[in-house]
């Protein structure tokens, strides 16, 4: 499908490259909003990346939106000449899957659940087709994940994960959301993943929690002190399963200032990813290793 | 010079004009709801425009003051006392030591804006002094005020006692209200009958009405144009791929309650949008109260344009009266 543009009211440029999910739109969008914020075009105030789109704010009193939309689609073009190629970062987080705090949780709003008999984990597992939950969540954590879009609230990733569109896990939300979700829940809804970045209502469904903080409006974890919200869109993150015994040794590192994510800068390739997902993934991971 | 707080009302929150950049992260603009009256409240007590003011809901706090000072209070109708003397509104008054300001019930409007001179000086947080409580950040100790709290004071420039804002100027909604909208984002998705009553019927604000967002009901039901679902926009046919969405956005999950974002807005997700309030409107949903019959009105971009001119107009003028 052609990129839509479309007007937001008088104050926004609402651009879709896809209406669908896919990488290959999740990067022409990426691309499409770091040329705008390199192009400098005078009067916008936000350029927000989404999954498959993006969003523009202006001050109409500084340049007509026919302006703003006339130079947006001039670097359509040069957004899919460019090569697909990202310079990112990798980072692992890990997870503790199965955890008390979410399972506490997901008991608490079992009727709003599509099956109340059983955990979101299980539920996952099952209609997704994996044996049993350690299946699950070794295919969880067994690939890479983009971080297609930071939002909803402060410092929020969506993520998607970077395998076959048949492979990909998929569940609905909640049948009614949760009024409460734990902090650092890592939940997934259709075929999103995410990490609550503060606690509250949810929706996703719950399978673990990370001991790693992602915003921290005080400033305070050692590497959050410049600044407070951890991802960025285009960011690659790899989950590793961890025991209580790690989670309470990274709970107590974070709090000591001890703690620190393993990241590498990498350079993304779209073309060479697709040419050979599994491979391509492998390299990817075996970066954060050093190698 | 401090603030302190005896009652914090129903939630009352330090405001500015906002927090804007933030967004593509999650956090969103914030400031006063309605920001011509924050902008009035400031110039009243001499301050910058954007100087830090209380913003306040519904119900007024109680606030004692411990060095003399110059307030104005602006918004919607619920009028303020000095140690039980009325004040009139959109006028600075002063203020003594240890006096204890109040207000009465509202009359009419939803948010009242409290600006002192100096203007609330708590720390700026992303360049804006805001409150944004979902993050814990900006505004006092990132929440809504609570009684005990103490609200430190920057200097004043000594001026403004006794300045007022003319009738012509002072501006609240009148029932029934009419926002304007530009149709567009996913509007496409609705089926025809569906762009016509969504114009056609009278709707009202319901409860669920805050600074996040404001919801409406009481029109018909609203039905889409059939389709198979776009991967990953999930099965409900109000659902899309998750997206950014826009201050003032109407999302109306499962097709039957609008909701239009305002400014502690949640920056995306998976409901369609069927178009955006315009700018020029943005402030008086801030004083809708729920029950409030609304229609929406369906404009053009240029149209929106001048209607956003005449905005800046009105502003102007108040900032020439008030020089």
């Amino acid at each position: 499908m052609p990129t839509r543009y479309t007007f937001g009211g008088d104050e926004h440029l609402f651009v879709e490259c896809s209406d669908e999910m896919s990488l290959e739109a999740f990067f022409k969008s990426l691309s499409m909003a770091n040329g705008v914020k390199e192009s400098g075009i005078k009067g916008i105030t936000e350029i927000c990346p989404a999954n498959a789109s993006f969003q523009i704010k202006f001050d109409p009193d500084l340049i007509k939106p026919d302006d703003v939309l006339r130079e947006v689609r001039a670097i359509e073009g040069a957004a899919e000449r460019a090569e697909p190629v990202i310079r990112t970062r990798i980072v692992e987080i890990p997870v503790f899957y199965n955890d008390p705090w979410t399972h506490e949780t997901l008991m608490r709003f079992r009727e709003r659940h599509q099956e109340p008999s059983g955990t979101d984990l299980d539920y996952a597992t099952r209609i997704n087709g994996y044996v049993d939950v350690d299946d699950f969540v070794a295919a969880h954590s067994g690939s890479p994940w983009f971080v297609s879009m930071v939002g909803f609230v402060a410092g929020l990733p969506f993520m998607y994960q970077m395998v076959e569109r048949q492979r990909q896990i998929q569940v609905p939300k909640y049948l009614r959301p949760r009024t409460d979700t734990p902090r650092l829940t890592v939940g997934h809804g259709g075929c999103f993943g995410c990490i609550y970045s503060v606690r509250g209502a949810g929706g996703y469904q719950m399978f673990g929690i990370t001991p790693m903080p992602i915003f921290d409006p005080t400033q305070t974890t050692s590497y959050l002190r410049n600044f407070m919200v951890f991802f960025r869109p285009g960011d690659v993150v790899k989950f590793k399963p961890i025991d209580r015994d790690a989670y309470d040794q990274a709970v107590e590192d974070v709090d000591k200032g001890r703690f620190s994510p393993p990241v590498r800068e990498v350079s993304f390739d779209l073309r060479e990813f697709q040419k050979d997902i599994t491979g391509y993934n492998t390299r990817l991971e075996g970066m954060i290793n050093g190698h | 010079m401090a603030i302190k707080v005896l009652h914090h009302g129903l939630a009352t929150t330090v405001q500015d004009l906002g927090r804007p950049g933030y967004f593509h992260l999650g956090i969103p603009l914030g400031g006063a709801m309605d920001r011509y009256a924050m902008r009035a409240a400031n110039l009243l007590v001499g301050n910058d425009e954007g100087a830090a003011g209380l913003e306040a809901v519904f119900l007024g706090p109680k606030l004692e003051f411990t060095e003399d000072t110059v307030v104005a209070v602006t918004g919607a109708d619920m009028p303020a006392r000095v140690d039980g003397v009325e004040q009139p509104g959109w006028t600075a008054f002063p203020v003594r030591a240890g006096q204890t300001l109040t207000f009465d019930f509202l009359k009419s409007g939803a948010r009242i804006y409290i600006a002192v001179a100096g203007g609330i000086d708590v720390p700026v947080a992303l360049g804006s002094r805001s409150t944004y409580p979902i993050g814990a950040l900006g505004g006092y100790k990132g929440r809504p005020l609570a009684a005990g709290d103490e609200l430190p004071i920057g200097a004043g420039n000594g001026s403004g006692e006794g300045r007022s804002v003319g009738e012509p100027l002072r501006r609240l909604p009148a029932a029934p209200v009419a926002l304007r909208v530009l149709p567009g984002l996913y509007w496409d998705r609705l089926a025809d009958a569906a762009k016509q009553s969504f114009f056609a019927d009278e709707w009202k604000v319901a409860p669920e009405a805050d600074r996040m967002g404001y919801r409406f009901r009481g029109g018909r039901k609203l039905s889409f144009i059939e389709r198979q679902q776009p991967f990953g926009a999930g099965s409900d046919p109000s659902n899309i791929v998750d997206s950014c969405y826009p201050y003032g956005s109407i999302q109306v999950p499962g097709g039957t309650e609008p909701i239009i974002l305002h400014r502690d807005a949640v920056s995306g997700g998976g409901y369609f949008m069927l178009g955006t309030v315009i700018s020029a409107d943005m402030d008086l949903i801030g004083q809708m109260q729920p029950h409030t019959p609304t229609r929406f009105v369906e404009v053009t971009m240029d149209e929106a344009l001048a209607a956003r001119a005449e905005e800046n107009a009105r502003l102007e003028a108040l900032r020439t009266s008030l020089s």
